[in-house]
Order: structure tokens, then C-alpha cells, then sequence
């Protein structure tokens, strides 16, 4: 297969987009793509500070990389889990995080969750009594808090994930299988900020998985690569590869999923229900917005984690 | 297990082998094997290869699955 822009050999073959590229012109179509992306969604501009959540992942540290290369200013969050589970799985994470920001002499703040909430995310969820053994949804909220509080004292404009359109595509799969109409509102590439809530953004929403996974092989950004052990056998990952099967037959399926939902939405086809029912109030321990008065869920689950059983 | 003298591929992916014949197409051996395609990323000698390629006797070939999530 060749180079579509000089003939070479290829190395990347998007049978999505019936396109073939070389390592060095895919390596230029990325950051170009993200560039319209960013533009196309209003996610931001060259002017504001934006805060990279960055996992030690393939996706986070290339969109670290590609933000760094197309000019703008982020720094990255790396939130410290403590998940050992016999493979060092945090401990590796951060030093990936921490060798990436240390070779491109960037800004990396870390949060490490033990030390500052006292309990590493395994015992905060049986603590908590949340998540019917599984840590995933104490470490979805935890995160979400942390990195919300972080964009938000640092003085930071937008927080940027490296969420692809694997994860998208599987999370609307997911949504449009139990009809949440109150997620799916809520899904897009960026989540506007209100107050006390910063802007959330997605730049590489529409790169297939297997499309960050080349980038960073062909750029050398050395990532984790084991899985977390808490997501063996999760829905998410099953989901993904239910649509990997039906891209496999139709080779554009999950683009044309995540596209055609993303107009549809925008058309109008999920309406926004009464929103004064949506008014959010600050928590009364940390400030951060949350649904109904009192203490936001972060601190509920915080405040039940600390009583007796 | 591999018998000495045999012309064969193999192919890695995580803690697993296989092996296939040479001669095939990376896709067919993928197919062989039952790996889904657009699950993985297909290096021979770090370099990153595409379906097309057309895997030779002892070649080696380390599949990199690309999903993660949870």
C-alpha cells in the first residue's frame, strides 16, 4: 500500500476515510486534523491556559504531544490512583507522565489521591461501600473532582482529555442501548463550562484508537501498556470491540455512529427538559457545583468512607 | 512449539503466540488466528506494517493491541 501524498510505503491505512499515509505525512495529518477539530468545535484558542489530564496513556500523552507541537499553551494533570495490583500499575503510569513532561520540559502537576484524601482509590471504594466491587465508578467521580477542582484553583480555561472516538463511540453505544436521554444530551466533544464547572474539551474525539495507538508508536512516546487491572472484562471494553466487529464488516461504522449523533443533536432530536430542574448549587464543603443542595457526591462518598461500617 | 527446520511466522500478541504459514497476507494470517484487524497495530522489526503485507519465513511480528478503558 502506498503514501496517498508521495508514493512511499505506507505505515497507516484508514480504511474509514480510504486514505494511506507514511510515517511522515501521518505524522503531520494528525496534529492538522486536531488543529480542525479544535477549530471546527470552538474547544479554544492559542490565548487560553489549557490543563492536559494525562494518564500515562496513548491517548493523553499524544495529545499532550500534539498540543506542544501545534503551539498551545498546556500543562498536564496526572492524578495518582494508587493501583498496584502485583504490577506497579500507578507507580509505572507516572513515571511515563513524568518522563514525557521531563524530555519536553513541560509542566506536570500531580495529585496523588492517598496522600491527599488519605485512602488510595481500591480502599476509598470499599470504604465507601460504592461501585458493587468495582473501583471503576470511585475513580470515574474521583477523578472528575480532582481534575475539575485543579482547572479551577490553577486558574486554567479549558480541561482537555484524551478521550478517542473508541471511547465516544462505545460510551454512545452504551447510552443509546438504555435511551439515557440525560447523557446523551450531555455528550460531545466539548462540555461548556458553568460556573464553577470548567470548560471540558476532547480534541481527538474523531481518531479511531487504533489511529493514537500509531501515533504514538510513530512518534516514540513510550506509554503505559497494560491495561488497568480494574477494566479487565468491563462493558466499555466490551462495547468496543461489539463496534470493532461491525467496523470490520462496514468499515466506517463507528464514525459515521458518533458524526450522525453529534447532527442529530444538534438538530434538536434530544431536547433539553426543564432547566430549572438542572440548577446547580455549590457543595457545601468544597464549592464545587453540584445538583441538588448539600454536599456534592465527591464529599457524600468522602464523608461515608470516613464512618464506621 | 516450533520444529526445527519448519518455515513459519509467528505472531505476538501480549503473553500469546501463534503461528502461521508463510505466504499469507498479514490480514489473512490475522484472520487465521482470529484477530480482529482494527484491534491492533502490527509491527516486523519495529516497523509498523499494513494488512497488505505479505509475512516470510521467520518473520516475527508483534501485534499491539490498541484498546483500553475501563
Amino acid at each position: 500500500m502506498k503514501c496517498r501524498k508521495c508514493g512511499e510505503k505506507a505505515s497507516v491505512n484508514m480504511r474509514q476515510h480510504k486514505l494511506a499515509l507514511c510515517k511522515e505525512h501521518y505524522l503531520e495529518w494528525v496534529p492538522e486534523q486536531t488543529e480542525r477539530f479544535i477549530e471546527k468545535y470552538e474547544m479554544f484558542s492559542h490565548d487560553e491556559k489549557i490543563l492536559v489530564a494525562v494518564s500515562g496513556g496513548k491517548d493523553s500523552l499524544s495529545l499532550w504531544d500534539i498540543l506542544i507541537r501545534l503551539g498551545y499553551q498546556a500543562d498536564g494533570l496526572y492524578i495518582g490512583l494508587g493501583i498496584d495490583a502485583g504490577i506497579n500499575y500507578s507507580g509505572e503510569s507516572h513515571r511515563l507522565a513524568d518522563k514525557f513532561a521531563n524530555e519536553h520540559n513541560l509542566k506536570l502537576h500531580v495529585v496523588d489521591i492517598e496522600k491527599e484524601y488519605g485512602q488510595p482509590i481500591s480502599v476509598l471504594s470499599e470504604t465507601s461501600h460504592r461501585g458493587y466491587g468495582k473501583p471503576c465508578a470511585v475513580c470515574g467521580l474521583t477523578k472528575r473532582h480532582v481534575m475539575n477542582r485543579i482547572a479551577r484553583d490553577l486558574g486554567y480555561d479549558v480541561l482537555a482529555t484524551g478521550h478517542n472516538l473508541d471511547d465516544e463511540a462505545a460510551v454512545l453505544f452504551g447510552n443509546t442501548l438504555s435511551w439515557s436521554g440525560d447523557y446523551l444530551l450531555r455528550q460531545g466533544p466539548v462540555l461548556p463550562s458553568t460556573e464553577g464547572l470548567a470548560r471540558k474539551v476532547k480534541p481527538l474525539c474523531r481518531f479511531y484508537e487504533r489511529e493514537m495507538t500509531a501515533y504514538a508508536l510513530l512518534r516514540g512516546i513510550e506509554y503505559i501498556y497494560e491495561e488497568c487491572p480494574f477494566a479487565e472484562g468491563s462493558t466499555s471494553i466490551y462495547y468496543k470491540e461489539v463496534l470493532n466487529q461491525l467496523e470490520n464488516d462496514r468499515p466506517g461504522a463507528k464514525l459515521t455512529f458518533y458524526l450522525r449523533f453529534l447532527e442529530a443533536r444538534q438538530s434538536g432530536l434530544f431536547a433539553e427538559r426543564n432547566t430549572s430542574a438542572l440548577h446547580l448549587h455549590p457543595c457545601t464543603n468544597c464549592g464545587q457545583p453540584t445538583s441538588a443542595p448539600g454536599l456534592c457526591s465527591f464529599c457524600r462518598m468522602m464523608e461515608k468512607s470516613k464512618s464506621p461500617v | 512449539m516450533t520444529r526445527q527446520g519448519a518455515s513459519l511466522v509467528k505472531l505476538i500478541l501480549r503473553n500469546k503466540e501463534f503461528e502461521v504459514k508463510p505466504g499469507m497476507t498479514l490480514l489473512s494470517s490475522l484472520q487465521k488466528i482470529n484477530v480482529l484487524p482494527e484491534s491492533v497495530v502490527a509491527t516486523r522489526d519495529s516497523e509498523m506494517i499494513l494488512e497488505d503485507e505479505i509475512l516470510k519465513d521467520g518473520d516475527v511480528v508483534k501485534l499491539i493491541a490498541v484498546i483500553s478503558g475501563g
